[in-house]
This record gives C-alpha cells, sequence and structure tokens, in this order.
C-alpha cells in the first residue's frame, strides 16, 4: 500500500539546477515534485533516433547531454522579426512511443532526467536504477504554461531535417515544472503500481455495471 | 465586404477563439474540481491546468501544443447562399492562422508521401459533417481534437444479445487501460449504431454537448449518470494521479440499429477538449455563440 501514502501526504518539492548530480536525483522519490532551472533539451522519436546513430558512429553530438534534462517534446515555435526563435507552446508528448531505445540513450548519454508524459516502462526504470536518472512527468496538455518557463532558446539542431516539432531544441528554463517524479533510482515505477491498481478496480466496476438494467 | 471575405474573419476569429480559450464548460468543471480534490498530486495537476487555461488566454497561445486536427460539423440551411464555399474559405482561415499566426502547429501529414502539408489542410482535412436544415443560416461547431486523446478510442461491434454488457465493459476498459495517456479527466462520448462508421461519428459528435447537460432522453440520461459515477470509480484521475476525477462527463448518442448489429463507438476527448460555434447569417454577419476564457484588460473573463 505504498501509494496510499504517498498520494496523500504533502509532497515534497526540490528546486534542482542543471547539470544535475548523481546526489540530486539520488534523494528524489516518486511523488516528489520537482522545479528545473537551467538547460533542458528537447527529442521525439526521430531525434532519439538520430543521437543513438551519432554516438554509434563514433561521433560527437552536438550538445554534450551529460547531466542535462531530456523532454520529450514536440514545440510550436515561430520566429521573430529579429530572427530569434519564440515557444509558443512545449507541452510533454507521450514518452511510452521512445521506451525501446531510451535505455541506450540514458546508458549513453548520461541525462540524469527524462521528462514527458504518460510514464515508461521496465526497460527504462531498469536503466534508471543503474545509471542514476529519474523520469518526471508535465502535466500533459499544459502548453503555455510550459513556454512560460522557457526563457530563451539557447540552440537548435536538426531543424532542416526533422521540422519543427521533431528537432532538438535547447532550452534555457527557469522554475520548469511541476514535475512529478514517477519513475526514481530505486527501481519505482509510480504509474505501473498505480495502473494496476485501476485495472483492479475495472474489474470490479463492470460487475457492479453488470447488475444495472441497462436501458433502465 | 462579400460574405465569403466576411466568413473568412469569422472563421478566423472562431479558429482562434477556439485553440486559445478554453470553453466556458470545461473551465468551470476544471475549477470545480480544483477546488474539491484533496489528493495533493492531482490537485497539483489541476493547479497546472488551470495556469495553463490563464497563460493560453492572456499571451493568446494554444491551450495545448497539440492544437489537433480540425472538424467541422455544419448545419447548412437551405437558402445559405454558400455551399462548397464554406469549406474554401475555412481553408483559408486555417491557413492563415497556422502559418501567418503561427497559432496553429502543423499537424496534416500525408500518409503516402511522408510529407506535413504545413498549413493544417490536406486530402479530407478539416473533417467535415453536414447536415442540410431549413433556414437561412449557417450553424458551425468546430472542434480541435489531439491526437494523444484520440489514440484510445474504440470500437467494438457486438452481437445484438449482449450489446448492452459489452457497451459497459467497453467504455470501463478503455478509460482504464488509457490510464494517464490521453490527458485525463475525459470527456467521454459513446454511442451505439447499426454501422461501425455511424458510431464513431456520433460518438464524437456528442463530445460536442458541453459537460453537465444530459440527453434529452431521460433514458439516455440517466444510462450517462451511471457511466459518469462508475467511470470515476476508477480513480484514474488528472494524469494518472488518482483521485475522485476521472472524466469530466459521458455523452451518448444513438442512431437505430440494424437486427444484426450493435456497433459501439468510444471517443475520448482531453481536459483541452477545444470547440465552439457559431451562427452565420447570409450576409456574413455572424455571432460566436459558445463562451470562452477570453483575455479582456488585465484578465481573463469567460465571455
Amino acid at each position: 500500500m505504498c501509494c496510499e501514502v504517498i498520494e496523500m501526504s504533502e509532497p515534497k518539492i526540490y528546486r534542482l539546477k542543471t547539470p544535475l548530480s548523481n546526489d540530486d536525483i539520488e534523494k528524489l522519490r516518486v511523488g516528489n515534485i520537482v522545479y528545473i532551472t537551467g538547460t533542458i533539451v528537447t527529442a521525439r522519436d526521430e531525434a532519439h533516433e538520430k543521437i543513438l546513430e551519432t554516438l554509434e558512429e563514433g561521433k560527437n553530438l552536438p550538445i554534450n547531454l551529460n547531466g542535462l534534462a531530456l523532454y520529450h517534446c514536440g514545440p510550436v515555435a515561430r520566429k521573430r522579426p529579429d530572427g530569434s526563435w519564440e515557444i509558443v507552446a512545449a507541452g510533454p508528448t507521450t514518452s511510452m512511443r521512445m521506451e525501446s531505445v531510451e535505455a541506450e540513450f540514458i546508458e549513453k548519454t548520461g541525462v540524469k532526467m527524462i521528462i514527458g508524459k504518460g510514464g515508461m516502462g521496465d526497460n527504462t526504470t531498469e536503466a534508471m536504477k543503474r545509471f542514476k536518472a529519474v523520469y518526471a512527468v508535465f502535466t500533459g496538455g499544459a502548453g503555455a504554461l510550459a513556454a512560460e518557463a522557457i526563457k530563451k532558446v539557447k540552440d537548435v539542431y536538426w531543424l532542416e531535417d526533422l521540422g519543427i516539432p521533431e528537432a532538438m531544441w535547447v532550452f534555457e528554463v527557469e522554475n520548469f515544472g511541476p514535475l512529478i517524479v514517477t519513475i526514481d533510482t530505486t527501481g519505482k515505477n509510480y504509474y505501473k503500481e498505480r495502473m494496476e491498481e485501476v485495472m483492479k478496480r475495472a474489474e470490479k466496476i463492470v460487475k457492479e455495471l453488470e447488475k444495472k438494467p441497462f436501458p433502465f | 465586404m462579400s460574405l465569403k471575405e466576411n466568413l473568412t474573419e469569422a472563421f478566423k476569429e472562431l479558429i482562434v477563439k477556439v485553440a486559445t480559450g478554453i470553453p466556458e464548460d470545461v473551465y468551470e468543471y476544471i475549477n470545480k474540481a480544483y477546488e474539491t480534490e484533496e489528493n495533493p498530486l492531482a490537485k497539483a495537476q489541476f493547479e497546472a491546468i488551470l495556469k495553463d487555461m490563464k497563460l493560453a488566454c492572456m499571451r493568446t497561445k494554444p491551450i495545448c501544443q497539440d492544437t489537433g486536427t480540425p472538424y467541422l460539423f455544419l448545419e447548412v440551411g437551405d437558402d445559405f447562399p454558400l455551399k462548397s464555399g464554406i469549406i474554401d474559405t475555412f481553408k483559408e482561415a486555417l491557413r492563415y492562422v497556422t502559418k501567418k499566426m503561427g497559432i496553429l502547429r502543423p499537424n496534416a501529414v500525408d500518409p503516402i508521401y511522408a510529407k506535413n502539408s504545413g498549413d493544417n489542410t490536406g486530402r479530407f482535412i478539416p473533417w467535415v459533417h453536414t447536415d442540410l436544415v431549413p433556414g437561412n443560416e449557417l450553424k458551425v461547431n468546430l472542434m480541435f481534437k489531439g491526437g494523444g486523446s484520440e489514440a484510445p478510442s474504440t470500437l467494438v461491434m457486438s452481437p445484438p444479445l449482449k450489446g448492452w454488457k459489452t457497451l459497459k465493459e467497453t467504455i470501463i476498459k478503455t478509460v482504464a487501460n488509457a490510464g494517464p495517456l490521453p490527458c485525463p479527466p475525459l470527456i467521454v462520448g459513446i454511442a451505439v449504431a447499426a454501422g461501425a462508421d455511424m458510431a464513431l461519428t456520433l460518438a464524437k459528435r456528442a463530445v460536442l454537448r458541453p459537460i453537465g447537460k444530459r440527453h434529452p432522453d431521460p433514458k439516455v440520461a440517466r444510462m450517462e449518470e451511471e457511466l459518469l459515477n462508475a467511470l470515476n470509480k476508477l480513480e484514474v484521475g488528472p494524469h494518472g494521479f488518482g483521485g475522485r476525477f476521472s472524466v469530466l462527463d459521458v455523452k451518448f448518442e444513438y442512431a437505430y440499429r440494424h437486427p444484426a448489429t450493435f456497433a459501439i463507438g468510444v471517443i475520448t476527448s482531453c481536459w483541452a477538449t477545444r470547440r465552439g460555434s457559431m451562427t452565420v447569417k447570409p450576409d456574413g454577419s455572424y455571432l460566436i455563440t459558445s463562451k470562452h476564457l477570453v483575455h479582456e484588460g488585465d484578465n481573463c473573463v469567460v465571455r
């Protein structure tokens, strides 16, 4: 009954700065709330592929991801008259699509925090325990709120090849959050436990509903 | 100005309003959920959602970066002077808001040639449903439907004898299985019909009906309430963090079925359900009939 305790007690709040150290990360537990200040880098499906290909070929990435936070996000961006980028909306995308490559990604890049929505699976959880990283969710859909915390676009890579949503954006953020930790370095996966609980409830609710004489 | 010019301006205003201003009913229910929710993680989600809605309104920014696929549900009066011109005009407005204003993310992707059109229009996009009605007015219902929240949508072709049993199981399991992915709390549209396409279309159309407004048939209304209560016992909660609000409402619709079929369509729509409506007169004068959170002075007000 771990989860009942997590749900009902006041969540602990941490304000962290990048680069993130193992000490920063290892103190975090599922259910904690984090606000990040510093550098976060976006990557969706295609940027993940490209980053891993680049490393596979023995080349350097355009930015060293060690100690940074990775954000599963495809922003809405527009160019200002002076040529700089404005991030209009930047909520998270579904993280599970990256599950097949994320463990390798964590191992090879040294990212310390992955931010997305919807949770991730066993391979990522295992890699986070081994290489000391956490997964946290930003409120899905809250694109305007996310954009507000992005103070500057520091760089964007592979824009030509991948297009705006899939490119690798480097954001300077201030108090980016609330991020809720759902996978920590102890191997705990909050969503996995929660969803098992929800499925059990679903069975019970279906049985109760079966007794109702639809249509009345 | 000509009717077409007027209509283009009307569509631009409606598109911006729908993408940046959360509808009144959604805003009120999320506020209520925030005030009554006791689970602190769920409450934190509602707080973030409300901040997002207000920022989108203050800055005229999209509520969600997934600005969705455009759906038009039209009621075209017999004597409204434009017909196919309605769609051309809407496309022009859509291109303008996407490319010139940068408010909509380009979301129309050609699956065969793997190319994004860049302006949110494309083959069969916007998706249009038209009802022909008496009179000389045009009524427009616009919905921007997010991709992530469309993913769990379900169709089941049930044997008629098991129809209602299947329906109960389908709606509960659809919301439970989806968990945090479609960005709950959801509005769930559910429909029974003869054909597969009919069930899904009616389920989507049902999402247009405001939260809290029940189906006019009392039997259907009671089923909506039973399903709503049952779904909220799942405790999925906002983004899977538990609590009392997994769905904001259930909307039930139906068509007559075939003796041999019982098609069940379920559509899930995220907390950021974006929809709006307007009425256009034959001279192009128009009125946006839906209320949204909009910018006024230094504040956001529902208007």
